[in-house]
């Protein structure tokens, strides 16, 4: 571990600011202001935040259908983000995107992604670019345990591979893809020796410790920075909530869900492990905790209060000139 | 001014804008060709038909990448690279591909700047090969592009000659947003005059390749071809047939087709595709909808037919448009009017 006290506050931040975002969309979802529908990422909340810490705006990422994590720590803007998600004028997409196509090239976020798996390809597209032109910038794609057995992951894989780009797959195993358990859908039932087999390193990791994240993913991205190709990570990291606000998961036991709530909180284990190590202070977070619930308050009440995209909206941006 | 093919006008231009802009790039299955095999030679094709050839050796292997039979992760590589800032020209061989990455084209490229409040450019070109007439099968002969102009996002260029091969596909490259770039295989030898130097020509306007009187011939692609020949044989008879060559069918120019149907009153729309949705009807209905009054007989339509494309080269010449049918359309359409002057005169 060799973090500074700034990045480790910067890993605190980006996971909190995730997990209070999400919480307060579930709260929200529940209470009936958030149009469409939401994909939670609690839980998850440590493989964002220290993937995203190794990576510049530069670099891109691709993105899931539970991508408000990713977005928020590759560095979007929280409050346009709550204008998407409430589909409001100013929000990132000008609210035709919604909550499943929040994207922010400024930021190399390259798009939530509503269909399951589409998002490696256009990773790889990132990375080749940069290949291409010879920069060391990276690319890194999300895919959950679910996007593991779609064909495009596997050609994502294999191109990378044979072209040696600098990507890295960032497998969010958290379990289910929807309502079936990843016992049961994974054929084999090791997604890190899948990626393996295509001639990349595919460490498996504690997808709720941050540092082990963080480690593995330096690794990787000095990896693609030097030219050496693609890597692969399989971070393991169950999904507190269902797939989608509402689900009542009855696919899962509530002796599971009590031990995910016991043992697979990223912030408890973060803030535990900085204390023992005497690393941070309790206030250090504390103050952090208060800083971003007083943000995402007053962004949630501009979003609610924010005008709706005119009607003519609907007609624009359809092409840049037609 | 010398004479080039199709094939010829394509591989030049691609040159001619690897040469203008670093940030195009060729990707493909065997656009280079020859890696991992046991010769020396690092291109061995320049794709299955030769479209691509030279550019590995002119620009190399990070410019003229090839890559695995793998379409998703190629149409979707070329998204993301044009929206990292490339100018990606990604080749889909044939496009009865589109069946293993219709989601990269339809959900993602097409969608990218709509979904993304307009915020995204996508200046990706995918050109890829359409039609019958080589023997090549159920699998390999289909003329989709309607499939892909209903697609909201998508531009899709159907070239009728080298000439406009050229100048629509400098067009293409250089165009923000995504473009279909459909090549007609049976067209590839065909040759006209086409200059050495760059140009361009602007989508959404049609070419009119014969002038007329009687009767308003739209046609796509090879039917351009054999529209022209029923215009010129039909004009040693005294009937004079306008021919119309959209060259875009997204976005489409209705004002030419408009204003030559105001002409002549009769239409004739032909197309290889299959006919339920096809650009026959798409024209035929818009005609019919926003036209009507002009219109002094009933519309014909010369489509193939409602099946897949078959091997055998009889069956398949039976099932693409012929210059007969053509003929006998135009002909129909004037007998009918003829026929309904007759009847209020």
């Amino acid at each position: 571990m060799s973090l500074t006290r700034e990045q480790l506050l910067d890993g605190y931040r980006r996971m909190r600011a995730q997990r209070e975002f999400d919480e307060r969309m579930r709260r929200e979802f529940e209470a009936g202001t958030v149009p469409g529908f939401i994909h939670l990422y609690c839980g998850q909340e440590a493989i964002a935040a220290a993937a995203c810490m190794h990576l510049r705006d530069t670099d891109y990422i691709g993105s899931t259908h539970r991508g408000h994590g990713h977005c928020i720590a590759k560095g979007c803007d929280i409050g346009e983000m709550l204008l998407e998600i409430y589909c409001k004028q100013g929000g990132l997409c000008n609210g035709k995107g919604g909550s499943m196509h929040i994207a922010d090239m400024n930021k190399g976020m390259l798009g939530a992604n509503a269909i399951v798996g589409a998002a490696p390809p256009i990773a790889v597209g990132a990375a080749l670019a940069a290949w291409s032109q010879g920069t060391d910038g990276v690319a890194l794609a999300f895919i959950g345990d679910g996007a593991s057995n779609q064909g495009t992951v596997f050609e994502a894989l294999n191109l990378a591979s044979v072209l040696k780009l600098p990507m890295i797959f960032m497998y969010e195993n958290n379990g289910y893809a929807e309502f079936t358990g990843a016992k049961y859908h994974v054929g084999g039932g090791d997604i890190a020796a899948r990626a393996g087999a295509f001639g990349m390193p595919a460490p498996k990791v504690d997808g709720t410790d941050f540092f082990a994240v963080h480690d593995a993913m330096a690794a990787a991205v000095a990896r693609a920075r030097s030219g050496q190709g693609p890597s692969a990570i399989e971070a393991v990291a169950s999904r507190w909530y269902g797939h989608f606000q509402g689900d009542p998961q009855a696919y899962r036991s509530r002796e599971e869900l009590d031990e995910v709530r016991r043992s697979g909180d990223p912030l408890k284990k973060f803030r535990e492990r900085v204390l023992a190590e005497s690393w941070l202070e309790d206030s250090d977070m504390d103050a952090i905790d208060q800083e971003l619930r007083e943000l995402i308050d007053e962004k949630v009440a501009v979003a609610k209060a924010a005008p709706n995209p005119d009607t003519e909206a609907l007609y624009t941006d359809v092409y840049l000139e037609y | 001014m010398a004479k080039k093919t199709v094939r010829e006008a394509i591989n030049e231009t691609l040159a001619q804008e690897m040469r203008r802009d670093p940030r195009v790039i060729v990707l493909g299955e065997d656009v280079a060709g020859g890696k991992g095999g046991t010769s020396d030679t690092e291109e061995a094709a320049g794709g299955v038909f030769g479209l691509t050839a030279g550019l590995y050796k002119e620009f190399g292997g990070r410019r003229v990448i090839d890559t695995p039979i793998t379409e998703s992760a190629i149409i979707g590589a070329a998204g993301g690279a044009a929206l990292a800032g490339m100018r990606p020209v990604a080749e889909l061989m044939f496009i009865d591909f589109i069946g293993v990455c219709l989601d990269q084209i339809m959900n993602q490229i097409a969608k990218f700047r709509y979904m993304f409040g307009g915020k995204a450019t996508t200046p990706v070109t995918i050109r890829t090969m359409i039609g019958a007439g080589m023997g090549a099968g159920p699998q390999h002969s289909g003329a989709l592009y309607p499939m892909l102009t209903m697609v909201p996002g998508l531009k899709v260029v159907v070239p009728s000659n080298a000439y406009d091969a050229k100048g629509l596909l400098a067009t293409a490259i250089r165009d923000d947003d995504p473009v279909i770039f459909c090549e007609h295989k049976a067209l590839y030898t065909e040759a006209c005059e086409v200059p050495d130097e760059d140009y361009t020509i602007p989508f959404g306007q049609a070419n009119i390749t014969r002038e007329g009187e009687h009767v308003t011939l739209v046609a796509f692609s090879r039917m351009v071809l054999f529209a022209n020949q029923v215009a010129d044989r039909l004009a040693r008879e005294g009937i004079s047939v306008e021919v119309i060559d959209p060259r875009t069918t997204s976005p489409l120019d209705e004002d030419a087709i408009f204003d030559s149907v105001d002409k002549t009153g009769r239409l004739v729309v032909v197309d290889e595709s299959n006919p339920m949705c096809s650009m026959a009807s798409e024209v035929a209905s818009l005609v019919a909808c926003e036209a009507f009054e002009c219109l002094r007989a009933p519309i014909a339509k010369v489509t193939a037919p409602h099946t897949p494309v078959p091997a055998h080269p009889e069956l398949e010449k039976e099932y693409v448009p012929s210059v007969a049918k053509i003929e006998s359309a135009v002909r129909r359409v004037l007998l009918d009017s003829d026929v309904k002057a007759a009847a209020t005169g």
